[in-house]
């Protein structure tokens, strides 16, 4: 059976009013605009920023607002904005080790060359909602810098750790081409560049998930944060027409390198893994999340027996994109009208067998 | 055939550049309306806006990896006395990639060179240099010094 | 460090990019039709102004493109408008080149996409000195209702030889452009050709 749906049209663009109306609130109330997103829903913004997998503190802004602050929604509106620019460069691998620190900790070494930076970082905050910020938040603090910068040589903890030999070493890997999924479609297994773009574009709640995951059984990682830094680093291009090396401009982004524990293999010495983790903007739980998930999908790499869900690639990077996975799941809600009608008449069928079968037992029992 | 450009000339281009770059579009606004004698040009490359894939390495040192992409802006211009330069920025701002590349071709004009590097890259270097030691220092502010607290025998 | 000057791009790239866009939409669904092109840049050395237009608005980093001697002047101004890759291996091009219809390489060495990607078939950009409809090759396929007849002046004759065998390979295959100085027909993989 086939059945026409038309004539939905009015009912749409009225919808859509509505739906600007609803958008724009209590006209009564000021209107936000784009600067005052991106300066005071910052942390909205970067979260957009990443899994929308665009660097622009505007079009996040301008995409929470079109949304209505719902995050998912505007990366998904980043994300088909994204498609109408022609990608014009890739940018030389960033060097983190260079970034001008923001926040730099480590809970692996107290003592680390340079030291523990805590930055703007919501830890040691006794989460009490401030009802001074409810009056309009008047008396913002203003932080007295320190006499002297930053030391521009903030060696990476691993680095620390490799001088004994007791951790992995991150080699520059083989210089084949780098996987890019928004281009080819995800294949498996997946080799661990394809696998860092796919938990750097996944979903936050999802990979936090199973990070917490890996940390409660489900995987026997015995993570530490070995270092977590977030600061600017500058992007580098090199021009087609040039032939040399120009910045462009900075991003701020945050790092996380999680260590793990390691026993050994048969060709491996017991030692300290790596798992690792980079999000545009401040974005700490995410890294670290990606971290931990990242260090689980190495398990093949690693020797180690796959027995958990974090382990599982195919289970994780199927599911960890919310535009793929908020679009199949709302997909539901469209007309499956066709769909049903034959699920009915399917039901009915089975039904009428079922009662004449029950009506034939009963005859027969009424028989004996 | 042209001589190529010898190490340093690329490097200090490169600099000038990458200052250019990141300073706000507003400021190279200033300074062109400052300058005493701006060039006729014309464009070899319109202002287009696009996007660069960033690109990282696992652990920082390791197995390259696409981040994710940012906006960016390129224009090419050639300047009446023939010299063609490049803007590359982050972002969509059109007039600051058109700027970025105006400064860069007078920058390589011998003729201009200095004046241009006394009155726009130094005052930008300068301001950059100052806005990122702020920064720093106002984190440094929140370096921690912990003290071990020594167990009595 | 200044270099000599090359021939600009489109003055507004983004919609005369589209414009031609759409022209060899129409040509490549129409095959065998003679579509003007609606914008035209200064004409880089080496090629028409009619390629220089489509590939403005067709290549980019991700398109290598293959040369022909005849093309190879225009190797910067395509490097510094397009961004695009050159390559010398007609195994990786996303795009062949060829500025002189009358010496055609080897098309065969081209790839013709495989049954998972078939669109990672070479295009090839074959320019000619005229395009003449009414006359010539009978053209028969999508996009033709019944039969329409295209020739082309300054183009080997093998050509239509390798698109009328070609036919047997499709979904794979090449999809050929036809480039006189301010117009373009195409030839598509679907095209049937008799010998």
């Amino acid at each position: 059976m086939y059945v026409a749906i038309k004539g939905g049209e009015t009912a749409i663009d009225n919808a859509h009013a509505l739906l600007a109306e609803k958008r724009r609130g209590n006209p009564a109330v000021p209107e936000l605009s784009l600067t005052q997103i991106s300066e005071q829903m910052a942390l909205a913004v970067d979260r957009v920023m990443t899994e929308g997998s665009v660097y622009d503190r505007e079009l996040a802004a301008l995409a929470i607002k079109q949304a209505r602050g719902d995050l998912v929604e505007a990366i998904f509106l980043l994300r088909a904005y994204r498609t109408t620019l022609p990608r014009l460069a890739t940018s030389e691998p960033l060097d983190t080790a260079a970034m001008a620190v923001q926040r730099r900790i480590s809970a692996t070494f107290k003592d680390l060359p340079g030291g523990q930076v805590l930055g703007p970082t919501f830890d040691y905050t006794h989460r009490l909602l401030d009802f001074t910020l409810a009056a309009n938040g008047q008396d913002v603090p203003t932080p007295e810098p320190a006499d002297e910068p930053l030391s521009a040589d903030l060696p990476r903890v691993a680095e620390l750790l490799n001088q004994e030999g007791l951790i992995e070493t991150a080699e520059d890997g083989e210089d084949g081409p780098v996987g890019d999924l928004t281009r080819e479609p995800l294949t498996f297994p997946a080799g661990r560049d394809l696998r860092l773009q796919a938990l750097a574009r996944g979903d936050e709640g999802y990979l936090l998930a199973l990070g917490y995951s890996t940390q409660r059984g489900y995987g026997n990682s015995h993570p530490f944060a070995g270092e977590i830094r977030m600061g600017e680093v500058t992007v580098e291009i090199v021009p087609e027409e040039l032939g040399f090396p120009v910045e462009i401009g900075t991003v701020t982004v945050t790092e996380c390198e999680m260590i793990n524990q390691f026993k050994g293999s048969k060709t491996q010495p017991p030692q300290f893994t790596r798992g690792y983790g980079l999000a545009f903007g401040e974005a700490e739980r995410k890294a670290m999340s990606m971290a931990l998930v990242d260090r689980a999908l190495r398990c093949r790499e690693l020797g180690e027996e796959a027995t958990v869900p974090a382990q599982d690639e195919e289970f994780v990077l199927s599911h960890a994109d919310s535009v793929e996975a908020q679009g199949f799941v709302q997909h539901l809600k469209l007309p499956h009208y066709v769909d049903f009608q034959s699920e009915l008449v399917l039901v009915r069928a089975l039904r009428a067998e079922a009662e004449a079968r029950a009506e034939q037992e009963k005859g027969s029992e009424e028989k004996e | 055939m042209l001589p190529s450009p010898s190490d340093d000339q690329i490097a200090s281009r490169r600099h000038w550049m990458s200052v250019l770059a990141k300073s706000p579009a507003a400021r190279l606004e200033e300074l062109w309306r400052d300058l005493a004698e701006p060039p006729a040009y014309r464009f070899l490359r319109r202002p287009e806006i696009g996007l660069t894939m960033i690109r990282a390495r696992a652990g920082g040192t390791g197995t390259v990896f696409n981040l994710g992409e940012m906006t960016m802006t390129r224009c090419a211009v050639e300047t009446a006395t023939g010299h063609v330069g490049f803007g590359h920025v982050a972002g969509r701002d059109t007039r600051h990639a058109e700027l970025a590349a105006l400064f860069d071709a007078l920058l390589q004009d011998p003729a201009r060179h200095d004046e241009i590097s006394a009155t726009v890259l130094a005052p930008l270097t300068r301001e950059q240099e100052t806005r990122r030691e702020q920064a720093s220092r106002k984190a440094a502010a929140t370096r921690v010094n912990f003290f071990t607290m020594a167990r009595e025998a | 460090m200044s270099v000599p000057s090359l021939a600009t791009g489109f003055d507004d790239p983004v919609q005369d990019g589209q414009r031609v866009f759409r022209a060899v939409l129409d040509a490549m669904s129409r095959p065998g039709r003679i579509v003007p092109l609606p914008r035209l840049p200064e004409i880089p050395a080496g090629l028409h102004a009619s390629s220089a237009a489509v590939a403005l608005a067709l290549l980019d980093l991700e398109t290598p493109v293959w040369l022909d001697e005849a093309a190879s002047p225009a190797a910067k101004w395509l490097r510094f408008h397009c961004g695009s890759p050159l390559t010398a291996a007609a195994g990786d091009a996303a795009f062949a080149l060829i500025a002189d219809g009358t010496r055609l390489p080897d098309l065969d060495l081209f790839p013709i996409g495989t049954p998972d990607y078939p669109e990672r078939g070479t295009t090839l950009l074959i320019q000619v000195a005229a395009l003449a409809k009414g006359r010539g090759h009978r053209l028969r396929g999508p996009g033709i209702e019944h039969e329409t007849f295209l020739d082309a002046e300054g183009l080997d004759e093998a050509l239509w030889r390798h698109m009328a065998q070609g036919r047997d390979r499709f979904p794979l295959g090449h999809d050929v452009m036809l480039l006189s100085p301010d117009a373009l027909a195409c030839l598509p993989r679907s095209i049937i050709l008799e010998d």
